[in-house]
C-alpha cells in the first residue's frame, strides 16, 4: 500500500476522518513556514499539501493566489523547497504531497523532479492543469520513484472520466466539493453527496475531500455513505496564519 | 479529443472540471460548425453585419517607393474595426446553436471585448467581459463601449492586472458557469479546441485575400505578412498559403522598445517552450517556470505566449518569425497616415513596419500582402504620447 494510501486508512482505523491541511511553501513567511509544517505535522495532520508557486494559477481562488504572488515576490522557488524539505528529511510524520501548476515542474525537468522528491522525503503531486490526456509524462516520471500523482475529480466528472484516472492511481483521489476554485464556503454544495458517491463506485482509493471546506461541521451536512476519508484545507488555515494565529491553534479545531 | 496538438506544441492543460466543456466545444466544433445551416447563418452575419469581404487594397504611394507592389487586406473596415470580430460572430453563433445563453471572455485591448460584446447583443446572448484592471484604466474608450453594446465589464485585480490574468479569470468563472455559458476565447492559442476553432472562424481572411489577388493579379503573392501576439489574424491570413511553397509567409512579434533585455512580447523569438494557459507553446518565462511580465507599445501585441500552431510552424520553418521595435511601429503608422490615407491599429503597424524596413527582401514581382488587422482610432491617446515624447 503506498504511504499516502496508509496515512488515510490509518485514520480510518481510528473513527476518524485524515486531515490534510494545505499551506502554501514560504507562507506567511519563510521560517513561519518552516515552523508552520513542524506544527501541523506535530498536532494531527495526516499528509499536509504544500503549494508549489505559480505566477499563473487557474484553479485557485483569491486567498491561495495572493499567497502564491507573495512567496513569489520573496523569491521562493522549487529548487528551495525541495533542499528545505530535503534538509529535514525524516523530521515530518506526515505524508508529503506538493501541489502546483504544471509549468514549474515542467521547466525543473520531470526526471529530475522525481528523483529530488523522492529524495527529499515527499510521497506524491497534485497538478490541477494536468488532466489526464496530458499526465503520463509526468505519471510515468513520478512511477519510477513510487511517487503517485493523485487524481482531481470533480462534480462535473462522470463515472466514464472518472474511470481514466484509475489505471496506475496511487494515494488517494482529490474529489473537489465545488464547481469552482479553491476557497472557503458556508455549505457544501447539495451534489458533494452525489459526486463523493460517484466517486466511491469508481475508486478503490481513499477520498479526500476539498476546495470550499472552511470548519469541520461541515461534513456533518453529509450521509455516512458519502463521507470523505480525507478532508483539505488550505485557505481557511491560510488566513488563520497570516493574521498571526498558530498551525497548532488551528489543528485544535480539527481533530 | 483529438488532434489537439501541433507537432510538440498545443494540447489541452486545464483542470479536470473544464474537460466537459471543452470536450463539448469540440464536438460541437466537429459537429455543428460543418453544417449547411450553421454556415449559411454565419456567411449571412459576416457579409451583411460585420462587412465581409474586405477589401484587398492596392498602396501606390508605397509601391511607388519601395520597388514592389504592395497590398493590404483591409481588415480594419470591418464592424467594431478589427479582425476580432469573425472570431466572435463565429464563436457567439456556434454557443447559440450549442444552446449556452451567455458569452464571457477576456480582453487585453478591448478589441475582442468590443467584438464579443457586439456578437452577444446580436445574437441575443449575455456577455460578461473580464479585463485587467490596468488595461481597464489604459483603455478606458472601449470599455464604454462594451458597457453600451449591453455587456458587463469586469475588472480584473489579480495577478499583472494585465491580459494573462484576465485569461485566468476568465478560465475560473468557466469552471462555475459551464452549464449556460461559452467561453469566447479571443486568440487562436489557449486550451484545445480553441487554437483550431479561432482559426477556422479566422481563415476566411487569406481564403478572401489569396482568391481576390489570383483574380486582380492573376498570380499568388511571394509573401504575406502578419503581427502576430496571440497570432489569431496571423493564423487566419497564413492557413490559406501554407501549402503554396512558393509563397513566404512572414509573423512580425512586438520587440517593445528594443533595448537589450528590455520587455517585449516577442515569445516567440525570445520565448522558450512551457505551458500557459492551457497549452505548450514558447512563453517568456523565467528558469523557475513562471510567466514573465510582456511589454509593447501596441496592447493587442501584449501577451507573453502564443498559439501552438505559430510554435509549430516556426519549429517546422515555415513561417519566418522576425520583430519590430515600437519606434519602428509607430513610424511605419505615420507613414500610411500620409502616404495612402489609412489610418493603421498599431498591432497591425508592426507588420507594416517589417515590409517598410526591409525593402531588399522583396523582388520587383509579384504582391506582398500586409494583414491590416485593425483601424489605429483606438490607439490615438497613445499615439499622441509617444509622439509628444518624441519630439522632447
Amino acid at each position: 500500500m503506498h504511504k499516502l494510501e496508509e496515512k488515510i486508512r490509518r485514520a480510518g482505523e481510528q473513527g476518524r476522518s485524515a486531515l490534510i491541511p494545505f499551506l502554501t511553501a514560504g507562507f506567511p513567511s519563510r521560517d513561519a513556514f518552516w515552523k508552520a509544517l513542524a506544527e501541523l505535522d506535530a498536532h494531527g495532520a495526516d499528509i499536509i499539501e504544500i503549494g508549489v508557486p505559480f505566477s499563473d494559477p487557474v484553479a485557485d481562488g483569491p486567498v491561495v493566489e495572493a499567497a502564491s504572488r507573495r512567496v513569489l515576490a520573496e523569491g521562493v522557488t522549487l529548487k528551495e523547497i525541495l533542499a528545505g524539505l530535503a534538509a529535514r528529511k525524516g523530521q515530518f510524520s506526515a505524508g508529503l504531497v506538493l501541489m502546483g501548476y504544471y509549468n514549474p515542474f515542467l521547466q525543473y525537468g520531470l526526471e529530475k523532479l522525481a528523483r529530488d522528491a523522492a529524495e527529499a522525503g515527499v510521497h506524491g503531486f497534485i497538478v490541477p492543469d494536468l488532466p489526464h490526456e496530458e499526465d503520463s509524462p509526468l505519471k510515468t516520471a513520478l512511477a519510477r520513484h513510487e511517487l503517485a500523482l493523485i487524481p482531481l475529480v470533480g462534480p462535473n466528472t462522470g463515472r466514464e472520466r472518472m474511470a481514466l484516472y484509475g489505471p496506475g492511481a496511487m494515494g488517494y483521489v482529490y474529489v473537489v466539493s465545488v464547481m469552482g476554485v479553491t476557497g472557503e464556503r458556508k455549505e457544501l454544495a447539495a451534489t458533494v453527496a452525489e459526486t463523493m458517491r460517484r466517486a466511491r463506485s469508481v475508486f478503490d482509493l481513499p477520498l479526500a475531500l476539498g476546495f470550499g471546506l472552511s470548519r469541520p461541521e461541515q461534513l456533518e451536512d453529509l450521509p455516512e455513505d458519502a463521507r470523505p476519508d480525507a478532508v483539505v484545507f488550505g485557505s481557511a488555515l491560510l488566513k488563520h496564519l497570516d493574521a498571526g494565529g498558530s498551525a497548532a491553534e488551528f489543528m485544535a479545531r480539527w481533530r | 479529443m483529438k488532434n489537439a496538438y501541433f507537432g510538440e506544441f498545443g494540447g489541452c492543460f486545464v483542470p479536470e472540471l473544464l474537460m466537459p466543456p471543452l470536450m463539448e466545444v469540440d464536438e460541437a466544433m466537429r459537429s455543428i460548425m460543418p453544417t449547411k445551416a450553421f454556415r449559411e447563418e454565419l456567411d449571412d452575419l459576416l457579409r451583411n453585419y460585420a462587412g465581409r469581404p474586405t477589401p484587398l487594397t492596392f498602396c501606390p504611394t508605397l509601391s511607388r517607393e519601395l520597388g514592389f507592389d504592395l497590398w493590404l487586406k483591409r481588415e480594419d473596415l470591418l464592424h467594431t474595426g478589427a479582425h476580432k470580430i469573425n472570431n466572435a460572430l463565429g464563436q457567439g453563433l456556434l454557443a447559440k446553436y450549442m444552446g449556452k445563453t451567455r458569452l464571457i471572455a477576456e480582453t487585453g485591448a478591448g478589441q475582442h471585448g468590443v467584438a464579443t460584446a457586439a456578437a452577444a447583443a446580436r445574437l441575443g446572448l449575455e456577455c460578461v467581459i473580464y479585463m485587467g484592471a490596468e488595461d481597464v484604466e489604459r483603455q478606458s474608450s472601449n470599455v464604454r463601449r462594451m458597457r453600451l453594446l449591453g455587456a458587463q465589464v469586469h475588472p480584473v485585480e489579480s495577478g499583472s492586472r494585465t491580459l494573462k490574468d484576465a485569461i485566468n479569470e476568465t478560465l475560473r468563472v468557466w469552471i462555475a458557469t459551464q452549464q449556460s455559458t461559452h467561453y469566447c476565447f479571443g486568440t487562436a492559442a489557449g486550451p484545445h479546441p480553441f487554437p483550431t476553432l479561432v482559426r477556422e472562424f479566422q481563415s476566411v481572411i487569406g481564403r478572401e485575400t489569396r482568391a481576390a489577388l489570383l483574380e486582380k493579379t492573376g498570380r499568388l503573392p511571394q509573401a504575406v505578412v502578419a503581427c502576430v501576439g496571440g497570432g489569431s489574424n496571423a493564423i487566419g491570413m497564413f492557413h490559406a498559403f501554407l501549402k503554396d511553397e512558393s509563397v513566404r509567409i512572414i509573423g512580425v512579434e512586438a520587440a517593445g522598445s528594443g533595448e537589450p533585455g528590455c520587455l517585449n512580447s516577442a515569445s516567440l523569438n525570445l520565448g522558450s517552450p512551457g505551458v500557459l494557459h492551457g497549452n505548450r507553446t514558447l512563453l517568456l518565462q523565467d528558469r523557475e517556470g513562471q510567466i514573465e511580465a510582456s511589454q509593447s507599445i501596441s496592447a493587442g501585441l501584449d501577451y507573453p505566449g502564443v498559439g501552438p500552431e505559430h510554435a509549430w510552424l516556426k519549429s517546422c520553418g515555415r513561417v519566418r518569425y522576425d520583430m519590430v521595435t515600437d519606434a519602428r511601429a509607430l513610424n511605419a503608422f505615420q507613414r500610411l497616415c500620409r502616404s495612402e490615407g489609412i489610418l493603421p491599429a498599431l498591432e497591425s503597424s508592426h507588420a507594416l513596419a517589417w515590409v517598410l524596413d526591409h525593402p531588399q527582401e522583396f523582388s520587383p514581382e509579384g504582391a506582398v500582402v500586409v494583414n491590416l488587422s485593425g483601424r489605429g482610432d483606438k490607439d490615438m491617446d497613445i499615439i499622441q504620447r509617444a509622439l509628444a515624447l518624441q519630439e522632447v
